[in-house]
C-alpha cells in the first residue's frame, strides 16, 4: 500500500505543482492570480486525446499541436482578462475576469467536447504496477519543466528579463524591456506549463472537462503554501499535497481526503497568510 | 443651539421625500409579481418562484458580495446544505420528523453557523484566497452529500419538504416565496442602510480609515455571514421543495456562478440592481429555450463585459442623481462658529503624553526617541523635512506601528500600542496624508461613518429597523450635516464621494474625524494641495476646533500655517527631535533654518 501511495501521490503532486508555476508563470509579470491556470491543465487532456484518439495524428505531434493549443488559450487569458484589468490591480478585478474566462473555457468543452471523461491514450507503454507510466511521467514531466525553467531564468536573455520584471516592474521598464511583449511570453509560456501538466497527466486524470476546476483549486494550494510566485515552494506544496491527499485517500476514503485537504488548506492560510516560504506583507500606511 | 433643534424636523421630511423615489421600483416589482399569476401560467409560476428563492440567497450574499467586497462565489453550499437540512428534518429519516415551518429555522440557524465558518478566512484572506477557499467549500459540501448516503441518499436523493396548504399549489407556493423575498428584501435594505451596512463598505474601500473610526472588522464580517447563512439555508429549504426530490446534481456550481453574477451584474453596494441581475439571469435561459445548454456560457461573457465596460453594473446605470453636473470652481466656505452648536465643549483635562518613542524598519531608525505632549486645546505643530518621522509619528499614536521602546499615555493611563480600532474609543481622532474616503458612497454618509462607534443599536435592533436604530440614524444624520455646514460642504451631502475635488476630500476628512467630538485630532498634511484662500480658511477652523477643547497634533509642510496657529512646534529630523519651542523660538533657531526652512 506504502507503494501505491507514494506512486499515486507523487504523481498527484506533480501535476498540483504544475499547475502551481503555471499560476506562478503568470503572477510573475502581471501580478494576476488566474483562474485559467487549472483550465489550463484540463486543456492539457482534451486537447491531447482530441489530436492523438480522435485525429489519429502521432504522439509528438499531438503533444505539440496540444502545447501551441494551450500556449494561444494562454495569450487569449492575458489580452482579454489581463490586459484591460492591470491599470487597476488594486481593485482585484482580475478575480472576476480570470473566472469569466475559465468558466467560458470550462462551459466550451463540456458542449463541444462532452461532460464525460474520455480515454487518453498510451503514450510509451513502459512500466505496470506502481511503476506505469501514469505514474511516472507526470514526475518526469515536472521534473523537465524545472530543468528547462532553471535554464531559462538563469542561462538565456530572456529568461533574465522575466526575472527583472518579476522583481520589479517598473526599473526593468524603466531599462527599456519590453514590458508588455514579454508579458505576453510569459502567458504563452504558462499555457505551455499548464499543458504539460494535462498532457503528462493524462493517463491518471483522463480527457475531462471537469479537470479544470478540481485542478484550480488543488493546483492553488501549494501556491498557497509555498508563497505567491515561489516556485520551489510550488513543487515542494505539490508533492506534499499529493502525498497527503493519496495517504488519505488510502486510509480514510475519498471524501474525507477532499475533506482534509480542505481543512489543512484553511489552517495553513489563516496560520501563515503569505505562504510557509512567502514573504511579508507590505506597508498599510 | 437652534440649528440642531431644526434639524430633525427637516430631516424627517426630508428623508421621506427622498426615500420615495428610491422605494418605487422595488414597489413596482413587487406589484408586478402580485399580477403575475393572473396574466400568466403555471410555468410562469415555476420560474417567478425560482427568481424569488433565488432572491432570498441573493439578499444576503449581496450584503457580503456587494457591500462588504468579498468573493464568496461558492454559495451553493449553503444552499445545499439548506436543502438536505430541510428535507431531512421534515422526511425523519435521522431524528422524528418535524413539520417544515419549524424545520425551516433550524436550517437557518445550521446555514447561519456554516456562513461563519465559510466565511471566517476572510477575516485574514481577500479576494483570489478568499474566492478559492468558498470555491473549496463547494465542492465538499457536494462530495459529502453523495458520500453520506444514510443520510441525504447519496446518488438517489431525498424527497423535499411538503408545504401544507393553502402553500402547496403552485401559485400558493408562489406566494409564500414571494413573500419570503420581500422580508429578506427589507431586512437586507434596513441593514444596507444603517451603520453597519456604511461600516461594510468603509472596510472593503477605506479599511484604514475604517479602523482610525473605530469599526471592528470581525464583529461586522461575522454579523453579515450569519445573516448571510441563514438567508441562504432557508433559500435552499424553499429551493428542495420546488424541486420536490434533490440530489447533489441538483445543486451545480453554475447556481453558484448565478447567484454571484447575479450581484456583480446589479452593481456593488446597490440592493435594486442585484435584484434585477437576479430576475434577469434567471429569466434570460428561459425566454431563449436553445440557449438554455449555453447559459453558464452567456453569465461568464456578462460577467466579462460587466467588469471590463460597466464596473458599476445595473446600479451605475440608474443612477441618475450622480450624473448631473456638480458647479465648476467650488470654493469650501467652512463656518467655524458654527462648531459650537455641532460638537460639545471639551471638558479636556487629559494631556496626550509620548515619552522615548523608538521605531526602526529594517535598519532605518524612523523615530529614535521621541518626546512629544499634546495637550487639551492647544494647537502642537510636528514640522521637519520628508523622512523625518512626522506620519510614522502619527501611525504610532493612532496604533498602526507599535513602537519598539517608550511609553504613550493618555493622562494617567496607559494607551496601548497597536490597536488602532481602539483609538477611536479612547477620543483620538484622525486624517490622512492622501484622503482616505469611500468614493461609491455619498459625502454625507463618508461623514456619518466617523460616528459609527456611537451607534447604540444592535445588529438585530438594524435588521429589523426598531426604533433604537431609527434613533441613531436620525442622530448620526443630523451631526453629519451639521458638520459638513462647519466644514463648508453642506451643498454636496448627497453627491458620490468620488466626484469631488482632492481639497474636498480633504474637509470630507476632517468632517469624519470630528464625529467623533475628539479629545485629539491628529492631522496629516491638511493643507497639501489647498489654494492660499483655502488654508486661510482651514487655520481658521483648526483654531474654532482647538478652541472647543480639542488638543490638535498638526503634521504639515506649509511653514506659514504652522506659524500662524501652534501653540508649540516639535521639528524633527531622522527621526529625532531637532528642536522644540513655541513658533516664535523655533523660527530663529539656527539649526532649523538651515536644515528645514532655508534663509
Amino acid at each position: 500500500m506504502l507503494a501505491s501511495i507514494l506512486a499515486s501521490g507523487l504523481a498527484a503532486g506533480a501535476i498540483y505543482a504544475l499547475v502551481g508555476v503555471t499560476y506562478n508563470t503568470m503572477f510573475s509579470t502581471s501580478r494576476v492570480m488566474s483562474f485559467t491556470a487549472g483550465q489550463l491543465a484540463m486543456l492539457g487532456g482534451v486537447f491531447g486525446s482530441m489530436f492523438t484518439l480522435k485525429l489519429g495524428l502521432p504522439i509528438v505531434a499531438g503533444l505539440a499541436l496540444t502545447l501551441l493549443g494551450c500556449a494561444i488559450i494562454g495569450v487569449i487569458t492575458e489580452f482579454v482578462a489581463v490586459r484591460p484589468v492591470l491599470k487597476n490591480l488594486d481593485q482585484h478585478l482580475y478575480v472576476l475576469s480570470t473566472l469569466a474566462l475559465a468558466l467560458m473555457i470550462q462551459q466550451v468543452t463540456a458542449i463541444k467536447w462532452g461532460t464525460e471523461p474520455q480515454p487518453f491514450p498510451r503514450l510509451i507503454g513502459w512500466g505496470s504496477g506502481v511503476f506505469d507510466e501514469k505514474f511516472w511521467l507526470p514526475v518526469a514531466a515536472c521534473v523537465l519543466t524545472i530543468a528547462g525553467l532553471e535554464y531559462l531564468y538563469r542561462r538565456t536573455l530572456v529568461g533574465r528579463a522575466f526575472l527583472a520584471i518579476a522583481e520589479d516592474n517598473f526599473a526593468a521598464r524603466a531599462l527599456g524591456l519590453p514590458e508588455r511583449n514579454l508579458r505576453v511570453a510569459s502567458y504563452a509560456l504558462a499555457g505551455v506549463i499548464g499543458g504539460v501538466a494535462g498532457f503528462s497527466g493524462g493517463e491518471l486524470l483522463l480527457a475531462f472537462f471537469a479537470n479544470g476546476a478540481l485542478l484550480n483549486f488543488y493546483g492553488f494550494v501549494p501556491v498557497a503554501l509555498g508563497g505567491l510566485g515561489n516556485n520551489r515552494g510550488a513543487i515542494i506544496g505539490g508533492l506534499a499535497l499529493g502525498l497527503f491527499q493519496q495517504a488519505a485517500n488510502f486510509l480514510v476514503g475519498g471524501i474525507f481526503s477532499s475533506v482534509a485537504v480542505f481543512t489543512l488548506f484553511i489552517i495553513v492560510l489563516l496560520a501563515a497568510p503569505q505562504g510557509l516560504f512567502g514573504s511579508s506583507t507590505a506597508r498599510r500606511v | 443651539m437652534t440649528a440642531v433643534a431644526a434639524a430633525p424636523a427637516r430631516t424627517e421630511t426630508g428623508a421621506l421625500r427622498a426615500l420615495l423615489p428610491q422605494l418605487a421600483p422595488f414597489l413596482g416589482i413587487l406589484v408586478v409579481a402580485m399580477i403575475l399569476p393572473f396574466v400568466s401560467n403555471d410555468y410562469w409560476a415555476l420560474i417567478g418562484t425560482r427568481a424569488a428563492i433565488y432572491w432570498v440567497l441573493v439578499s444576503g450574499l449581496n450584503l457580503v458580495v456587494g457591500f462588504a467586497g468579498h468573493l464568496a462565489i461558492g454559495y451553493v453550499a449553503l444552499l445545499t446544505l439548506g436543502a438536505y437540512t430541510t428535507s431531512v428534518l421534515v422526511a425523519g429519516n435521522v431524528l422524528p420528523a418535524v413539520p417544515v415551518f419549524a424545520a425551516l429555522p433550524v436550517a437557518g440557524c445550521v446555514g447561519a453557523v456554516f456562513g461563519v465558518v465559510v466565511g471566517l478566512p476572510a477575516l485574514r484572506l481577500r479576494t483570489f484566497y478568499f474566492a478559492m477557499s468558498t470555491l473549496g467549500f463547494a465542492t465538499i459540501v457536494t462530495q459529502i452529500a453523495l458520500a453520506w448516503q444514510s443520510v441525504t441518499g447519496g446518488g438517489i436523493g431525498i424527497s423535499g419538504p411538503e408545504f401544507p396548504a393553502p402553500f402547496n399549489t403552485a401559485w400558493g407556493y408562489y406566494y409564500l416565496c414571494v413573500g419570503f423575498a420581500a422580508i429578506c428584501t427589507w431586512m437586507s435594505a434596513n441593514v444596507a442602510h444603517s451603520r453597519f451596512g456604511r461600516a461594510l463598505i468603509a472596510v472593503r474601500d477605506a479599511e484604514v480609515a475604517a479602523e482610525a473610526t473605530g469599526i471592528s472588522k470581525p464583529r461586522m464580517l461575522i454579523a453579515i455571514f450569519l445573516f448571510a447563512g441563514a438567508l441562504a439555508a432557508i433559500a435552499g429549504g424553499l429551493f428542495a421543495s420546488l424541486q420536490t426530490y434533490i440530489t447533489p446534481d441538483a445543486f451545480t456550481f453554475d447556481l453558484s456562478i448565478l447567484f454571484f453574477i447575479a450581484i456583480l451584474i446589479g452593481g456593488r453596494g446597490s440592493i435594486l440592481g442585484p435584484m434585477l441581475g437576479t430576475i434577469i439571469l434567471t429569466i434570460l435561459p428561459e425566454i431563449a429555450a436553445p440557449l438554455a445548454a449555453w447559459s453558464t456560457f452567456l453569465y461568464a461573457v456578462l460577467l466579462l463585459v460587466i467588469v471590463l465596460v460597466m464596473p458599476g453594473g445595473i446600479a451605475a446605470l440608474l443612477d441618475f442623481r450622480n450624473r448631473r453636473p456638480l458647479a465648476a470652481n467650488r470654493a469650501i466656505v467652512p463656518r467655524p462658529t458654527a462648531l459650537a452648536s455641532a460638537m460639545r465643549a471639551n471638558a479636556g483635562g487629559r494631556t496626550l503624553s509620548l515619552r522615548g518613542i523608538a521605531l526602526s524598519f529594517g535598519n532605518v531608525r524612523a523615530i529614535d526617541g521621541l518626546d512629544l505632549d499634546v495637550a487639551p486645546g492647544r494647537i502642537h505643530g510636528l514640522i521637519g523635512p520628508n523622512g523625518s518621522g512626522k506620519t510614522t509619528t502619527l501611525n504610532v499614536i493612532s496604533g498602526y506601528y507599535a513602537a519598539k521602546a517608550g511609553t504613550m499615555k493618555l493622562g494617567d493611563k496607559a494607551l496601548p500600542p497597536g490597536m488602532p480600532a481602539l483609538r477611536a474609543s479612547s477620543g483620538i481622532a484622525r486624517t490622512f496624508q492622501t484622503p482616505r474616503v469611500i468614493g461609491e458612497a455619498s459625502v454625507l454618509q463618508n461623514v456619518m461613518i466617523g460616528g459609527t462607534i456611537e451607534g447604540e443599536a444592535t445588529f438585530v435592533e438594524a435588521l429589523l429597523a426598531l426604533p433604537r436604530n431609527r434613533r441613531d440614524e436620525r442622530r448620526l444624520g443630523a451631526k453629519a450635516r451639521a458638520l459638513l455646514g462647519v466644514v463648508g460642504l453642506e451643498l454636496l451631502a448627497d453627491v458620490r464621494a468620488d466626484r469631488l475635488q482632492h481639497s474636498e476630500l480633504r474637509f470630507i476628512e476632517i468632517a469624519r474625524a470630528l464625529m467623533l467630538e475628539p479629545d485629539f485630532l491628529l492631522l496629516d498634511e491638511p493643507a497639501a494641495g489647498l489654494s492660499n484662500d483655502e488654508i486661510e480658511r482651514l487655520a481658521a477652523l483648526i483654531r474654532a476646533i482647538s478652541a472647543r477643547g480639542t488638543g490638535v497634533l498638526l503634521v504639515e509642510h506649509h511653514a506659514d500655517l504652522i506659524f500662524e496657529i501652534c501653540d508649540q512646534v516639535t521639528v524633527l529630523n531622522l527621526g529625532r527631535i531637532l528642536a522644540a519651542g513655541t513658533p516664535a523660538e523655533i523660527r530663529v533657531h539656527k539649526e532649523v533654518v538651515s536644515a528645514y526652512l532655508g534663509g
